[in-house]
């Protein structure tokens, strides 16, 4: 910008030739000066403003348009929080505790049909039926024609059968994605590990529900999605419950038993290693509840934990041990036999006149039902009932299956005197073998109380006390010799030791009396009897040992036999080294023998 | 001077913001390769639960225990019984290695899986 002088000389020389004040020339111009100096600020003044205004319009449009944008777009994950944790959306699997999979997912296909889209129901239905033969063509045909809009025809199909259908090449049938429950090994532990159903369903998933055994119990664990798919792990062993069910089924066809259960468990902790009860089912199809009959002749029904029965003599060992904690008798300590017993309009006889009297131990080993009667007379029906409340065998056993709290015991409510003495030998009071072998492992572990558990433990629990160190190293004592020279002689396997107690029970009839000819028997067993690692019940339900002359029925004969055999087995796979026999030192025999 | 520093001022906006720009491209593609192998690792999951669950359909007690018998005449597997025990002395010393897998078999084909 040219600035203009404020008195020109021109103008100046031109004012004092002419005699005029040259200084209102400074004036006039000092003032348009000013003018233009005001105008120029105001102009400056204005822009500003206007650019101001300008960036407050697009801030606020910016605003308003992002607004816009995140009110009206679909939320979506945030990409980068989302990397850090997967969640797994199905249901973990169950493992053995060698981490061997008992139950686990795999990913099949569900069938739906859109019938509006369905070109040829006839043929369509047709087709449908040759692949699947439990879809009848015609109901399949009606079913196409209907009015629905949507129709499931099938819950999961294998590969090879969506294979097939998608070659029917119909548009109208349609294949949704669907995880389904494997258990690989069949039969395996079937009462145990009970099964599954679908949920909810939706075209894209469906919910996998637990309906039995462990994956009821533990339905919450097994799909809580917090857990990301942690397995959930048994203490059954595998390849123990494998060789456990084989020899039971052939034990209970030899025997010609309708039923039988065996449960094993871990002296110490209680983790049950191997627990079966035939007739058993396949978990992958799982039959349908009994509607009629007796719920109990379902192979759905769990001898091991539902069953409730007088086990009979088995129960023997509970009534001494408790008369020796109470310092009321010794192993050697004389007791009166003389049969029959007779209280009240009552008799209690034994399976053979023993004489007289017989020692404690000889009480044990012959198996007298009156010699243990009078023991538990000494003891009284209080003591008695208290103790075998505190075995927990007066209420169903914290086994994690959702069967569990259903095998409840049964006592009389009015526990006399008569009562005490028939469940001093078992009878009167009905119980699980799980009770049984929960009950036998706290008798012979030392003497401290155990839960029956169905879950892998780090380490063994200490539980209360029962009976003494003392007490039930000499009850261990006494059963070996119920093997060695007593009623259960064939349950003697080289190099394990075996001890325990039989068990013949009759079993009660509707009429309020007993069979004749129909018994349980029942083998409560434990080893190597030094230091018991395990016990194992066995239970066989109406057996009949046909090879002799006349049936033989007692536990001796059958349960026993069945019991030995799975020990046998069962025991090189639990990794227990046989007791060396001192007369074979070094395999070697001397040159001169 | 006051334009020598405004001018550096400039030159480091645009600086920033090609650095920016960059920056935000490589972080998104990241994320998509992030997504792209957890899909990758979703997919191997699924592939290893099959197998896995193949692997326990084929080595189940009852299958095994027919193999056994049906190639008694080649293995001659017997059940493990308590003579099979031994002192530690009388287990011989392990032989050599077998050495490195060569021929690794491939159980499921990769390609051919959706």
């Amino acid at each position: 910008m040219i600035r203009k002088p404020l008195r020109p000389l021109a103008r100046i020389f031109s004012a004092r030739s002419a005699g005029e004040n040259p200084d209102l020339i400074e004036h006039g111009n000092r003032r348009e000066r000013i003018a233009m100096q005001h105008e120029r600020i105001l102009r400056k003044t204005q822009r500003r403003l206007i650019m101001m205004g300008g960036i407050f319009l697009i801030s606020f449009g910016v605003i308003g348009v992002r607004m816009t944008a995140l009110a009206i777009s679909e939320p979506s994950e945030p990409k980068a929080r989302a990397t850090a944790t997967q969640i797994l959306a199905s249901r973990a699997d169950i493992i053995d505790r060698n981490n061997r999979v008992l139950a686990t997912n795999i990913e099949t296909h569900s069938l739906y049909a859109h019938p509006q889209q369905v070109v040829d129901s006839v043929t369509t239905a047709r087709q449908l039926a040759e692949i699947f033969p439990d879809i009848d063509a015609v109901k399949m045909e009606a079913r196409l024609k209907g009015a629905q809009k949507f129709l499931w025809l099938k819950g999961a199909i294998s590969p090879e059968e969506k294979q097939a259908v998608h070659d029917i090449g119909n548009p109208g049938l349609l294949f949704g994605p669907r995880e389904m429950r494997l258990y690989p090994n069949g039969q395996l532990a079937g009462h145990i590990l009970g099964g599954t159903t679908f949920g909810e369903q939706g075209v894209h998933s469906a919910e996998v529900l637990g309906i039995a055994g462990v994956e009821s119990a533990f339905d919450d664990f097994l799909r809580d999605p917090k857990l990301n798919g942690r397995p959930l792990q048994l203490s059954i062993d595998l390849s123990v419950q494998s060789a456990l069910e084989e020899i039971l089924y052939g034990g209970m066809r030899l025997m010609n038993a309708k039923g039988a259960s065996a449960v094993l468990m871990q002296a110490n902790t209680g983790e049950i290693l191997a627990m079966s009860s035939l007739p058993d089912f396949d978990p992958n199809n799982r039959p349908r509840a009994l509607t009629q009959g007796d719920a109990s002749d379902s192979p759905l029904f769990n001898r091991a934990v539902q069953g409730v029965y007088e086990l009979g003599s088995a129960f023997k060992p509970f009534t001494v041990a408790q008369a020796m904690e109470l310092g009321l008798i010794e192993a050697d300590t004389m007791v009166d036999t003389k049969g029959p017993l007779k209280w009240g309009r009552h008799f209690i006889r034994d399976y053979k006149n023993y004489g007289p009297e017989l020692s404690v131990e000889k009480i044990l080993v012959k198996s007298s039902n009156i010699g243990t009667a009078r023991i538990s007379l000494m003891i009284g029906s209080e003591l008695q009932k208290a103790f075998l409340g505190r075995l927990g065998l007066l209420k169903a056993t914290s086994i994690e299956l959702i069967e569990g709290p259903t095998g409840k015991p049964q006592y009389p409510e009015n526990w006399s005197d008569i009562s005490t003495m028939t469940i001093s030998y078992g009878h009167g009071i009905s119980t699980s073998p799980v009770h049984l072998a929960a009950a036998y492992a706290a008798m012979i572990n030392g003497g401290t109380l155990v839960k029956p558990t169905l879950l892998k433990q780090t380490a063994p629990p200490i539980g209360e006390r029962i009976i003494s160190q003392k007490v039930s190293m000499r009850l261990r004592s006494i059963l070996r010799h119920v093997v060695t020279e007593g009623t259960a002689s064939f349950g003697e396997v080289p190099g394990y030791s075996v001890a325990g107690k039989t068990g013949t029970a009759d079993k009660p009839n509707n009429q309020g009396g007993y069979h004749k000819d129909k018994v349980l028997a029942t083998f409560a067993s434990f080893f190597p009897s030094a230091d018991p690692k395990y016990v194992l019940i066995v239970t066989l339900d109406e057996p009949e040992d046909r090879a002799g002359s006349e049936p033989r029925r007692t536990a001796g004969w059958t349960a026993v036999p069945v019991a030995a055999e799975v020990i046998r087995r069962v025991a090189p796979l639990l990794g227990l080294a046989p007791e060396i026999e001192t007369s074979r030192q070094n395999g070697l025999t001397l040159a001169n023998d | 001077m006051k334009n020598l520093f405004l001018g550096c001022l400039v030159v480091t906006v645009m600086g920033l913001a090609f650095w920016g720009y960059t920056e935000n491209y490589a972080t998104k593609g990241s994320l998509d390769k992030i997504a792209q192998l957890n899909e990758e690792i979703g997919l191997a999951h699924s592939r290893l639960r099959v197998l896995n669950a193949e692997w326990a359909y084929l080595n189940r007690p009852e299958r095994l225990l027919q193999l056994v018998n049906a190639n008694f005449d080649n293995l001659r597997l017997l059940q493990l019984t308590s003579d099979h025990f031994a002192r530690l002395e009388q287990i011989p010393y392990p032989g050599p290695d077998l050495g490195p897998i060569t021929e690794p078999i491939e159980v499921m084909n990769r390609e051919t899986s959706p």
